[in-house]
């Protein structure tokens, strides 16, 4: 008898405890070691109050994480935080009744949200034409260049100088083919995010109108000079065999790990797996165009960032702006930077981080800070923005491929992905 | 023969229903939406929505990476069909040959039926990487530049090879009956007639197996065009260019991908067009000719 009624006792009072915490959703993309740091996070958030029950679940790659929140959405299902990568970013922009901007939430959670505490390149890249933040950036990435030292070695390059720009990469990807080294000097993923989008900020040179369609609908620029010329010798190296092409995202990271390729230009968000390879790697900035003018300006970010779904109740969107808060801490940027290779959000976690002498023992941890934070940017260093990127690149890739198989010039590639790619962006604005 | 007759009309209505829900709830409902939405156009989280009318289906039809896509699919199922039947036919009378072990070996080629379109191209994709491909190195030593990341025909090769893979088993399983229910009698005669083994095999057993070829290269066709996305997507990704997007994929890729929805729509309406070509064809046709052992 005393059991049952110590079971009914039991029963009710769980409803009641459930009820007294809000539960915040956060659909998320993460896999191996960056979903344990998500878990982490998740968990301490959850433990340092009681008022939030943060969910972290995972919902798949980036574009099924988009598809799923999309889908969940449109049945009025929506999670309260969705992360979404960098290419979809246009995507959740131009869905203004879908979201509420990020500054907006921490303010309604009594908050106040200063920009100047985040690092400049991240922030512009996720904020509206009038500054306003809009999502919260929470693994940014920047590309950089990876080279194998013991190829170097064998090659008779200068194992402790990473070449600078394209043309010392050509030149020493030459010279370790020629030399016998391996069989790939070059390889590099993602050539649309790395070989455009980054090679026009980090060049100063135009993606795109309206700064690169941060302020308005772009109409590409892709076809210039300084593309052309950069494709067609990477065109070149493909037919020498000195490049080798690995795949549309981040598949090239294999030819550079299995020692088939010396160099190898990807995201710093991929040490990763370089590290735990156990090679004998080094690391230098993104090369740039020495025949640009102000070249180095700065990279772009790539990642993701966490968008804050609209229509929710007052109380979730306290919730929301508590974790951010919390996610903006130090230690826990720190922690985040530390075991995922991605950057520190806030300058004053980046100083922390300094502070605490991490980039004096893993030095190229402080490369891809350095490279987006060097210069303060200018119009056409903020970033890509366009309503369909990820339609966008899929167009180059296509263009790219056929050129590479050396079915069409560089200057013929560059400009079908532009006039293709332009009346793609027609389309999608309804123009 | 009896007709079995219900005493009051609700019965039938009830027994059927749970077929009905269930044609209702997964094919109509979707069908339905997506004719619907092939007329709108439509952001992707559908905030706004205008009717169009056929504009969709206009602007599909007239873009040339439809009409790329169209003749991928084509040449893509053409390949798909002939060699997974020309390959199973030739198994199924080889194993017919065998004395012993045959029921092993008949369930060893039954095998790969059960694996997963996506894991099959997975396989396939593991051999055949020029990157990290245990096969791909050989080919490269033999002085083949092996190369399906640029080169269109490798790709093509290379997802037809996996999809053929994966159907072998369903057309050996058919070839196999059909072959048991040609009369020995017939093939007797023939070899007491002086004829050989290949020419009985083109004027006797060829010819007797025509209801099940047909049938089969229906039921190709349709596996073709429609259950090899896993494989594509895992392998290629409709790439080099769009040098192996066959229909399905580019519904996948408009919708999924790009976000287009009205346009991924009207591509799923057309294609549902066809099925039903295809089924009608079929029931019309060969269901009646075909005799299942």
């Amino acid at each position: 008898m005393q059991k049952t009624l110590f079971l009914v006792a039991g029963l009710t009072a769980l409803p009641m405890a459930a009820e007294a915490k809000t539960e915040i959703s956060w659909w998320h993309a993460m896999t191996g070691a960056n979903a344990e740091v998500v878990t982490k996070i998740a968990g301490d958030f959850n433990a340092s109050q009681s008022d939030y029950e943060l969910k972290p679940v995972f919902k798949g790659t980036y574009p099924e994480t988009l598809n799923a929140g999309i889908a969940a959405f449109r049945a009025g299902q929506a999670p309260d935080i969705i992360q979404v990568f960098d290419v979809g970013t246009g995507v959740m922009m131009g869905a203004q009744g879908a979201i509420k901007p990020v500054a907006e939430v921490l303010e309604q959670g009594g908050f106040t949200f200063d920009k100047a505490q985040y690092l400049p390149g991240i922030v512009g890249y996720y904020s509206t034409p009038e500054g306003e933040m809009l999502s919260f950036p929470y693994n940014s990435s920047s590309p950089i260049l990876y080279y194998n030292k013991d190829i170097f070695e064998k090659a008779g390059l200068d194992v402790n100088a990473p070449p600078k720009t394209w043309a010392e990469v050509w030149a020493a990807a030459r010279k370790i083919k020629e030399s016998g080294a391996t069989t790939c000097g070059y390889t590099s993923t993602w050539l649309t995010w790395i070989h455009t989008e980054n090679f026009a900020a980090w060049n100063d040179t135009p993606w795109g109108t309206n700064e690169n369609g941060l302020a308005g609908t772009p109409e590409l620029q892709i076809n210039s000079d300084l593309y052309v010329k950069h494709f067609q010798e990477l065109a070149d190296l493909a037919k020498e065999g000195v490049f080798v092409y690995g795949g549309r995202t981040s598949e090239a990271k294999q030819n550079f790990l299995s020692g088939e390729c010396g160099i190898l230009t990807e995201s710093s968000g991929g040490l990763g797996d370089i590290v735990k390879s156990g090679m004998n790697y080094g690391i230098g900035q993104l090369p740039y165009d020495e025949t640009a003018a102000g070249a180095p300006q700065n990279t772009v970010p790539g990642g993701a960032s966490l968008w804050v779904m609209g229509g929710k109740s007052d109380e979730t969107y306290k919730g929301v702006a508590a974790f951010f808060n919390y996610l903006s801490q130090n230690e826990v940027q720190q922690f985040l930077h530390e075991q995922s290779g991605y950057l520190p959000v806030t300058l004053a976690a980046y100083e922390a981080t300094k502070a605490s002498g991490f980039y004096e023992k893993n030095p190229a941890r402080e490369t891809p800070i350095l490279q987006m934070m060097g210069k303060a940017p200018t119009a056409n260093s903020k970033g890509v923005r366009a309503p369909n990127l990820p339609q966008l690149r899929d167009i180059q890739n296509e263009e790219y491929e056929k050129m590479l198989a050396g079915q069409q010039s560089a200057a013929d590639a560059m400009k079908a992905a532009t006039d293709r790619g332009n009346a793609a962006i027609k389309e999608a604005t309804g123009g | 023969m009896r007709r079995t007759v219900f005493p009051h009309k609700l019965l039938p209505w009830l027994l059927v229903a749970p077929q009905l829900a269930i044609t209702l709830i997964f094919f109509y409902w979707p069908a339905g939406q997506a004719f619907r939405q092939s007329m709108l156009k439509e952001d992707p989280f559908g905030l706004s929505s205008t009717f169009v009318g056929f504009a969709n289906f206009r602007r599909v039809l007239s873009d040339p990476n439809y009409l790329n896509s169209l003749q991928v699919t084509v040449i893509f199922s053409a390949l798909v069909a002939f060699f997974a039947m020309a390959i199973a036919l030739f198994l199924a009378v080889q194993a017919e040959k065998i004395v012993r072990g045959k029921g092993f070996y008949r369930t060893m080629m039954i095998w790969p039926y059960a694996v997963a379109p996506a894991i099959a191209g997975m396989l396939w994709l593991f051999m055949f990487n020029p990157s990290f491909g245990t096969l791909a190195r050989p080919l490269r030593a033999m002085g083949i530049n092996w190369n399906p990341l640029l080169n269109s025909d490798h790709a093509m090769i290379l997802i037809v090879a996996a999809a053929t893979w994966k159907q072998i088993s369903y057309n050996f399983l058919f070839f196999v009956a059909g072959l048991q229910a040609i009369p020995r009698s017939l093939l007797e005669a023939a070899a007491i007639d002086g004829a050989s083994r290949r020419h009985s095999f083109w004027t006797i057993t060829f010819p007797l197996l025509a209801p099940t070829t047909f049938f089969l290269l229906v039921v190709n066709t349709v596996y073709a065009l429609f259950d090899t996305f896993g494989i594509i997507h895992a392998v290629t990704g409709g790439g080099p260019g769009k040098a192996t997007e066959t229909l399905v994929y580019k519904v996948y890729n408009d919708g999924f991908v790009n976000l287009i929805m009205g346009d991924s729509a009207a591509q799923s309406v057309i294609l549902m067009v066809i099925v039903i070509a295809l089924t009608a064809f079929q029931f019309r046709f060969i269901e009646r000719r075909v005799h299942y052992g």
